[in-house]
């Protein structure tokens, strides 16, 4: 697999769509979309993805695609799945397909939670992208159980008493990795290869798959839109976002996260990943840059945690 | 024709889900509709039909996958009850907007709280604006009647909606009836092969399914709706004709009982109107002018069949067995719309009753008749309450 190669995939989202300038969505989504051959059928949650792609009557999808609801994308898909089982086994449709269904933090980590561990459960064949943007963008940068301690949304602002978020994100992957699914993973739109290579694996192990996806969103975040890879690099730098994949029961780490891992790669301190977004300014200086020392501590302790985990 | 049988309500609703085999069933369990799907699980498990039955991890789910299951190009049903019904409230309407035909069997059960797992229309009620047709049966033969017509009707080309059946919890749900069943091949032929319209699985032809409209949009999606729900009055007659030559058992929308000379009538929905017609029928011996209609179609709301059968009655009660707190009963406002614009329109009380599984005697429904026929009655009653 090699970028040339990859451009000549056929356009299953084209151009067009109304996405923000610097949004790490499309990228990521084209990158999944170009890991297999086989046709794909994609569900989407409610969220900037689905508004943005289906602007009634224009749509960017050219390939069959269903939205019904923010919370039930999972629960769509196992629909969508349930029929292609029928109408193959009565001999309705010969045809491979994969089947792919997109959704935000918010739909994936919080209302949407149930549906998903519902049809991982049920072991449905299909592939779950998160977009992880750390908090509900669509409806104006709230928080979400994806953001992360002492960030600033617009439910969690840095006020003069609680410096932005209070709690901790919760650790989706490895709840997900809980249900013993056939696969699971962390991702980062930087690393293309890795997560192409991931998606690939996704799609083509029997069962349900799971991939989550750092997300960088310049209005969200506060950066400028030019720095999304950049940043999206940054999160594995830090071992903010580490990049790994499950299994058959064994975890390992991918990218940089291995190489930091080894040795052979620098682990960058979390103050330049809080320095690169104007979401955490103000735990860089005055009486909440403790905060920034409990990120660091938390980060160092789940990195080691996961290296563990990794068996390294 | 089977020879008869004796089976409750969710038995005979899972047999005819058995002769239709549809391709794909989701559903949560839930009191009093949990019958259907442990029938249906049996007939799936012992390979008598090849249904993809999924077991959702809750309604609104369940009603999620029939969606991505009907809009991949599927024929689907699913059943649910009370909380059920209100778990699935967002996703109803995305179905009915969506135009995917499923058939869902309601065992009408009050809602929350206090918890109460005993029948009234409470929830059926809240799905009334939903865009799903519905339509109520009264006893165990109508539960597997109603799901036979219903397939066709929500599937019927000039309609594609979702179609809810609706059975009075536990009283028709779980009592045993005498019923005849048709043999599988004439309900095979009846409901025919699936007709799926761009379905999702078509690659030739991608389709986007449920994107965003705006307002520029929105307005037409509903009022194509609106145009659907009208065309179900013809639709729904026509079906019922061709059933009653099937199974010699005539429906019609709306249907009433010694109604011709009746000069009072009393309007109901389920299980109610097996009771007053028994009701009728004593008052009739003591020589009162009395009638009942039974609303077997809800939604779309047969107003101008209704208006026909009230006209020139001194005086309607109408049974409502759910309440809109602070306003009366639903099916009461529906019934007062149709007869409006008539001139020398009965006059027409409301009567909430039977509330959370309360019992409905036949003294009761008679004290409703002595009070319409004596002029008496507030505009809204609360039939049985102690207050």
């Amino acid at each position: 697999m090699n970028l040339k190669e990859l451009t000549h995939r056929e356009v299953r989202m084209c151009e067009g769509h109304r996405l923000c300038a610097g949004c790490a969505e499309p990228i990521i989504a084209r990158q999944v979309l170009m890991a297999t051959d086989k046709p794909v059928v994609v569900a989407n949650a409610t969220g900037c993805f689905e508004v943005s792609t289906s602007i009634y009557p224009f749509s960017s999808w050219e390939v069959p695609w269903i939205h019904t609801a923010f919370e039930n994308a999972p629960a769509t898909m196992s629909g969508v799945e349930a029929a292609y089982n029928a109408l193959r086994r009565q001999g309705k449709l010969d045809q491979e397909i994969k089947f792919l269904a997109f959704g935000g933090d918010g739909a994936t980590y919080d209302i949407g939670f149930q549906s998903l561990s519902g049809a991982i459960e049920r072991g449905h064949d299909f592939l779950y992208v998160c977009f992880n943007n750390e908090a509900y963008m669509n409806t104006g940068i709230q928080r979400s159980g994806a953001t992360q301690k002492g960030a600033s949304t617009t439910t969690c602002p840095a006020g003069s008493c609680i410096p932005g978020k209070r709690e901790f994100p919760k650790d989706m992957t490895k709840i997900i990795i809980a249900h013993d699914l056939p696969y699971a993973a962390q991702a980062s739109p930087h690393n293309w290869k890795d997560l192409v290579g991931k998606s690939r694996k996704g799609f083509d192990i029997p069962g349900p798959a799971f991939i989550n996806v750092i997300s960088p969103c310049p209005r969200g975040w506060r950066h400028d839109g030019s720095q999304t890879i950049a940043l999206s690099r940054l999160a594995v730098e830090t071992c903010i976002w580490p990049l790994y994949e499950f299994e058959a029961g064994t975890w390992t780490l991918t990218g940089e996260s291995l190489r930091i891992a080894e040795g052979s790669k620098e682990k960058k301190p979390v103050a330049d990943w809080l320095n690169s977004q104007g979401r955490f300014k103000h735990l860089m200086k005055g009486k909440f840059t403790s905060v920034a020392d409990e990120i660091q501590q938390n980060v160092d302790q789940k990195w080691d945690q996961l290296i563990k985990l990794c068996e390294m | 024709m089977s020879k008869p049988l004796a089976v409750n309500g969710d038995t005979a609703i899972a047999m005819a889900w058995r002769q239709i085999n549809p391709d794909v069933v989701a559903a949560y369990p839930i009191t009093p509709q949990t019958i259907i799907v442990e029938s249906f699980s049996d007939f799936v498990h012992d390979g008598i039909v090849d249904t993809e039955y999924v077991c959702a991890e809750s309604e609104h789910s369940a009603l999620s996958i029939c969606i991505g299951a009907s809009a991949a190009g599927a024929r689907v049903a699913t059943a649910t009850a009370s909380a059920g019904l209100a778990f699935m409230w967002e996703v109803l309407y995305i179905a009915s907007s969506m135009r995917t035909p499923i058939v869902m069997a309601i065992a009408n059960r009050t809602l929350s709280g206090p918890i109460n797992i005993h029948c009234d229309h409470s929830d059926a009620m809240g799905a009334r604006d939903s865009g799903w047709v519905q339509i109520f049966g009264e006893n165990v033969q109508e539960a597997y009647d109603n799901t036979l017509i219903a397939f066709r009707v929500a599937e019927h080309m000039k309609v594609r909606l979702p179609t809810i059946t609706c059975i009075d919890g536990f009283i028709i749900t779980h009592a045993l009836e005498r019923f005849e069943p048709l043999d599988d091949d004439e309900v095979k032929k009846f409901v025919g092969p699936y007709q799926a319209i761009r379905p999702l699985l078509d690659l030739k032809n991608p389709t986007t399914y449920g994107p965003i409209a705006l307002p520029d949009y929105y307005y037409e999606i509903k009022y194509q709706l609106a145009v659907a729900m009208e065309n179900v009055f013809e639709v729904t007659r026509d079906i019922m004709a061709e059933y009653a030559k099937l199974s010699g058992r005539q429906y019609d929308l709306v249907e009433g009982y010694r109604t011709e000379d009746a000069e009072y009538v009393v309007v109901a929905m389920g299980s109610t109107s097996g009771t007053l017609r028994y009701v009728v029928d004593q008052m009739r011996e003591q020589g009162h002018k009395v009638g009942t209609v039974k609303i077997r179609l809800f939604r779309p709301f047969p107003s101008d069949d209704i208006a026909a059968m009230l006209k020139g009655k001194k005086a309607v009660a109408v049974m409502d067995r759910a309440m809109s707190p602070g306003t009366g009963g639903a099916l009461y406002s529906d019934i007062v719309q149709s007869l409006y614009s008539m001139e020398g329109a009965p006059k027409v009380t409301n009567y909430i009753y039977g509330l959370g599984g309360r019992d409905v005697m036949p003294e009761q429904l008679e004290g409703v008749f002595e009070e319409i026929m004596a002029g008496k009655g507030d505009r809204i009653n609360y039939m049985g309450v102690r207050k």
